[in-house]
Formats: C-alpha cells, sequence, structure tokens
C-alpha cells in the first residue's frame, strides 16, 4: 500500500515559483499500540554469543631460499698451481719450481727436514720394527668352543621331513622330500609334495614337485643336476627333471616296484648317470634304468637263508653307496643288521657278502667315511656305531646309548672326524671322534620337534635338518668344525686302525675260547650234561644273566 | 749458491739410501716442487698425502694445543712411507725397509 499525495495542476502552471505557507501539524497515520500482539512474541531473557579466548594469530605462508646442490666430481691431476701457469707447458712449470727452490725458506726447510728424514731412514735400516718375531710358530687356534648357527629355516607345511639333499653344484638349492610315516594318512591331508628351497629365499619354495603319493626320499643326480630321483611312500620310484616342471618326467609302473615304501633311492655310477637303485622295507633292493623305469633291471631279495623268499627277507631302511667302490654297497635293515653286498657276483644268493649286526633297532641310515671308505657310520636305536669293513663281530667305535632315538647322520665332507646326527629329541649332535667318545663335541637344539633328516653341503659348511613339523633348518658351524685341522687324517687312521686291532682280538679270544669249550665238550659229554641239568635251576640262570648284564653295562660305560 | 747445492746434496743422499724407492718436496700448494718419481705419481703422492698430513696434524693438535706432528710414517705391507712436515713444506719419502 503506497501512501501517495496527487495534486493536478494546469500544464501553464507549472515550474512556477512555489509558494510555501505553514500549516498546522496533521497526523497522517496514526497506528495505536495493540498490545494483543505481544503474545506472538516471547521476552529472550538471556543472549547467547560465542567468543574464543585464543590469542590472536595469523597465518603467513614463507619459502625459504633453495639450498641449491650439485653431484660434481673433481680430478685431481694437477692442482694447486697458480693461475697464470699453465700446467701443461713443461717449461712454465719448470721455471715456477726453480724460482720456488731459489725461495730463502726453501733451503732451510729442506735441509732440515732432510737430517730429521735421514734419521728416519737410517733407523729403519738399523731395526726392522715391524718384523714378525714369532712367524714359524702357528696361530693358536680359536679357543672359542664350536657352534652352529641357524641361519634361515624353511617352513611350508606341517609335514614331517624326511629326506634332505643338496644340490650338487654349490648347493644354491636344496631339496625336501616331505612325507607321513604312519600307515593311513589322516583324511583331509593337504599336500604330497615335496619342494626344492633356493636357499636365499626362505619364505616360499623355488619348485614344486608333485608326486603321485609323498616321498620317502630324494637325491639329485650328481653328474646332472636338473634331474632328481625319488623314492615314495607307494613303493614307485619317479624320476624328475626340474627343467620340465613338477610332475615326475617318469614314474615306475606299480606292479614291478616296491609293495613297501621305498626308503631310499640312490644314483649309482654309470657313464650316462642314469642307473639308481632303491630299497625297501618288503626286502627287495632294484636296480633301475632312469630311461626305462616300467621295469626293474635288477633285483636282489634280502634273504639271509640265501632263498630268495621274501617272506623272510629283512627289511631295507638304508643304503649307501660310494662312486669309488661301484660294486659295493651296504644296506640298512629294520632288523638292526647292516647287510654288505656286491653288485657283480654271479649268482643272487652270493651278492650278500657279509652281515654286520648291532643295533637293536632299524638302522636308520648308513654311510662311509669320504676320507676311509672302509670305515662306515651307522645310526639306530639310541647309539651310532662305526663299523670297520673287515671286522664283521661288532663295531669298532660306538657311542653311549643316548637318551633319545638317532634318526639320521651323516659324516662331514670337510672333516674325516666329525659326523652329525640328529635324534627325535629336536637335538643336532656334532661328534668329533678324535676329541671325545663318550659326549657330543656340540649338541645344538635344533627346534622342539623330532629332527627326522640331516645333510651336509660340502662347499660352505652347512647343513641342513629337517623336522617333523615340516621344518628344515639351515644350520651353519663354526671355523673350527669346517676346517681340517693338522694331522687329523694321520690320526684318525691310526685311532681306526687301533680299534680294528682291538676288535680283532677280541674276536680271536673270543674264538678260542669257543673253541676250548666245544673240544671240552667233545670230550666229555657226560659232563655236559650234567652241567646242563645243572645249570637248568632258574634261579642259577637268573644269577647268571643278572651277572652278564651287569658287565655289559660297565663295559659300555667305560667305553 | 752454496746453500742450493747442500739442498741438491741433502736429497741426493736421501735418495741413494738403500731402499729408497721415490721423494717427493711438495710445497703448501701441494705442487711437487722436487721428485725422483714420475710426474703423475708424484702429484698423486703429493695430493693425497698432503691432505693426511694436515688431517693428523690437527688431529694431534686438537688433543694437545702445545703439541704438534713432527713426523709420518705409514707403513704398508709393499713398502713405508715417510712423511716430514714443515710450515710450508713437506719431504715425502717412499721406503722398502726390506732386510
Amino acid at each position: 500500500m503506497e501512501i501517495v499525495h496527487v495534486y493536478t495542476r494546469l500544464r501553464g502552471e507549472l515550474g512556477r515559483q512555489c509558494v510555501l505557507s505553514d500549516r498546522r501539524a496533521e497526523p497522517l497515520i496514526d497506528v495505536p499500540p495493540q498490545p494483543d500482539l505481544s503474545t506472538h512474541f516471547i521476552r529472550r531473557p538471556s543472549r547467547e554469543q560465542g567468543l574464543q579466548a585464543a590469542r590472536d594469530t595469523t597465518e603467513h605462508q614463507v619459502n625459504t631460499e633453495r639450498f641449491e646442490s650439485d653431484s660434481k666430481g673433481m680430478d685431481h691431476s694437477e692442482g694447486g698451481w697458480p693461475k697464470d701457469i699453465n700446467p701443461q707447458e713443461a717449461e712454465q712449470t719448470i721455471r715456477y719450481r726453480k724460482k720456488v727452490e731459489k725461495d730463502e725458506g726453501y733451503v732451510t726447510s729442506i735441509l732440515q727436514l732432510g737430517s730429521v728424514m735421514e734419521h728416519c731412514i737410517r733407523q729403519n735400516h738399523a731395526l726392522d720394527i715391524y718384523e714378525e718375531y714369532f712367524d714359524e710358530e702357528e696361530e693358536e687356534e680359536d679357543q672359542e668352543p664350536p657352534s652352529a648357527k641357524t641361519i634361515n629355516v624353511f617352513r611350508y607345511d606341517i609335514i614331517i621331513n624326511l629326506a634332505l639333499s643338496f644340490h650338487p653344484d654349490g648347493g644354491r638349492k636344496l631339496v625336501a622330500a616331505y612325507s607321513f610315516l604312519g600307515f593311513q594318512r589322516r583324511l583331509g591331508d593337504p599336500s604330497l609334495d615335496s619342494y626344492i628351497w633356493d636357499m636365499e629365499k626362505p619364505n616360499c619354495p623355488d619348485v614344486t614337485l608333485k608326486p603321485p603319493s609323498p616321498l620317502l626320499c630324494i637325491h639329485y643326480n650328481p653328474k646332472d643336476p636338473h634331474t632328481l630321483l625319488g623314492g615314495t611312500a607307494s613303493g614307485q620310484i619317479a624320476y624328475w627333471d626340474t627343467r620340465r616342471g613338477s610332475r615326475p618326467v617318469e614314474l615306475s609302473s606299480l606292479d614291478q616296484s616296491h609293495r613297501d615304501p621305498a626308503h631310499n633311492v640312490l644314483w649309482t655310477q654309470s657313464k650316462g648317470g642314469t642307473d639308481a637303485f632303491s630299497a625297501s622295507t618288503d626286502g627287495q633292493v632294484l636296480w633301475w634304468d632312469i630311461r626305462r623305469l616300467s621295469c626293474p633291471v635288477d633285483r636282489l631279495v634280502l634273504d639271509m637263508s640265501r632263498e630268495e623268499n621274501l617272506d623272510r627277507a629283512l627289511g631295507a631302511v638304508s643304503l649307501e653307496f660310494e662312486s669309488t667302490m661301484p660294486t659295493k654297497f651296504l644296506v640298512g635293515t629294520e632288523q638292526g643288521v647292516v647287510v654288505s653286498c656286491n653288485r657283480k657276483a654271479k649268482s643272487n644268493a652270493e651278492k650278500m657278502v657279509c652281515t654286520y649286526e648291532g643295533h637293536h633297532g632299524p638302522v636308520q641310515a648308513v654311510t662311509r667315511n669320504p676320507f676311509f671308505t672302509k670305515n662306515f657310520l651307522t645310526v639306530g636305536d639310541w647309539s651310532a656305531r662305526i663299523w670297520s669293513e673287515d671286522v664283521r663281530e661288532s663295531s669298532i667305535i660306538w657311542t653311549r646309548n643316548q637318551s633319545s632315538y638317532l634318526m639320521d647322520a651323516c659324516w662331514s665332507p670337510v672333516r674325516p672326524s666329525v659326523f652329525f646326527c640328529v635324534k627325535t629329541d629336536g637335538v643336532l649332535d656334532v661328534w668329533d671322534v678324535l676329541f671325545k667318545h663318550n659326549e657330543p663335541t656340540l649338541s645344538v637344539k635344533v627346534s622342539d620337534w623330532p629332527l627326522y633328516s640331516v645333510c651336509v653341503q660340502e662347499a660352505s659348511g652347512v647343513i641342513a635338518v629337517g623336522s617333523q613339523h615340516g621344518d628344515v633348518s639351515l644350520m651353519e658351524l663354526s671355523d673350527k668344525l669346517k676346517n681340517q685341522q693338522k694331522n687329523e687324517k694321520t690320526l684318525l687312521s691310526a685311532m681306526f686302525e687301533r680299534e680294528t686291532k682291538r676288535e680283532r682280538l677280541l674276536e680271536a679270544r673270543l674264538k678260542e675260547v669257543r673253541l676250548k669249550e666245544r673240544s671240552r665238550s667233545q670230550q666229555s659229554p657226560e659232563e655236559e650234561l650234567r652241567g646242563e641239568r645243572g645249570e637248568e635251576e632258574p634261579l642259577e640262570l637268573l644269577d647268571r644273566a643278572e651277572r652278564d648284564f651287569n658287565q655289559l653295562t660297565e663295559h659300555h660305560v667305560i667305553a | 749458491m752454496a746453500q742450493l747445492a747442500d739442498v741438491e746434496e741433502t736429497l741426493k743422499r736421501i735418495e741413494a739410501h738403500k731402499g729408497v724407492i721415490g721423494t717427493v718436496v711438495v710445497n703448501a700448494e701441494g705442487i711437487p716442487i722436487r721428485t725422483s718419481l714420475d710426474n703423475s705419481s708424484a702429484v698423486q703422492y703429493a695430493g693425497l698425502l698432503q691432505d693426511l698430513t694436515m688431517r693428523a696434524r690437527s688431529s694431534v693438535r686438537d688433543m694437545d694445543p702445545q703439541n704438534d706432528l713432527t713426523f709420518l710414517r705409514i707403513r704398508s705391507k709393499k713398502h713405508e712411507i715417510m712423511v716430514s712436515p714443515e710450515n710450508n713444506f713437506l719431504l715425502i719419502v717412499i721406503q722398502n725397509p726390506c732386510e
């Protein structure tokens, strides 16, 4: 609503001077207060206002001066020359030098320096103060105790690691076979695989090998580093080529292979590196040609009665083959007997040459000493024994019975008197035959799980140890254990000779005693009969048994 | 000048000692003034050893300000390098002290 005042004028009157006059004030609009409108409003007693009790600050951006840095090389070929002299010019440099030489200070300095220098030169002539006084004496060997340090652990799956083998060329790679020892596999168990590990990469295996059934043992071909041979739990032998993928290139046929798991497989000597042999607890040792794994080349039944009766055969658990003696090999059996066999014998019966009895349980490992091939080491039950081939009655050196079962052993490739064995309490024992016999030189607890396999790498003194939990630990040995000590070979051969002689003497004595008894019994059979009846009283038998037992244990403790 | 002849004689005498392979006289700027080795080796010795001598001297003086470096001997597998420092000059001798 606009408040408008309209007035009209005649056109002629526009622009005429305004005539103003007083007039009384008259209210134009009068709007009285309306109290009832106040109900629309509320009185607000308080008022809110935000306040900040902080220092007043201002924000200001600053850029510092840039520090320019530059990488430059400097060539100090000739430096220090004053600016006006060109170092390339011989004349100028010679002139400068001559000028310096004429300087007063130069002369005095040089004369003084010269005398000091001559003094020292003469000193050098008079006495060589840096000479080695005790050159001939070799440094005292480190008195630090031998030690082994874990450098890496390869862990992939929780299955028992049964066999390890290092890559023949320098051993950057390690192949490990995993499987179960129990009768039936637990349902739902994941993998049958075995792995090749690269020592630098502990997190995941380099190559996975997929056999049809878990592998119990695996070896690289010493002649061809790409090929591997493994024995499976189904008794078959599988042959891999790492260049051709993870499935076995060839697998021996099921009906021709072993009937029990193939516990050990080894490469043998042959021109093309294609021969191998395998052993299993079904009592057979089979020879194979890699190129044709469908049928074994040869077969040997470990029947002691030479009848080739499989039922009576000894189950083989470990094999030993030394490439310097290609026709002989050793088989360790479940029954605790080591059988030495000759491959080239004419008939199967003659193949088994002799046996060595000594262990109470399966012979888990048989290895020859790389330096003294006539002596070999066996481990089984709770002790490790060293044998000499000539002495058949008993081992020449043996360890005291340990607190837990020994599962695997191997000689050190560098030091002839050192061997390593692993036990079911997770300990790796390092024995030095020259140092002491009654206990290992070094015991290292590698893992909380029983250890099942051990393998030494020749070049760098690294040992790989495999456990029940699937961990493969790489241990590095201290220098003392890696380097051959002086006279070690001669001392060790002397020791072996001595022990062999002792055993032979004992053998001879035993034979004598037996012979005497036999001759006595032949002379007086009646006395013998009476004697036998007399002896059959149980109390006396018990006494005799007790006495024998005590004697045996004493003998062992002393030894 | 007689003094110059003295200097010559001293240096020649040093060089003639048994086992001495070479000598270098270096001035404060690092320029080899007189040397019995070839130029490149002399320059190399001069540059490297002057630096080292400065360092050695400052180390000695840092430990004890009254002290000063009198002589520096570096024994290596092949020979011994002897450095005699002065204010302005450095005398370097390389000797092979084999008996």
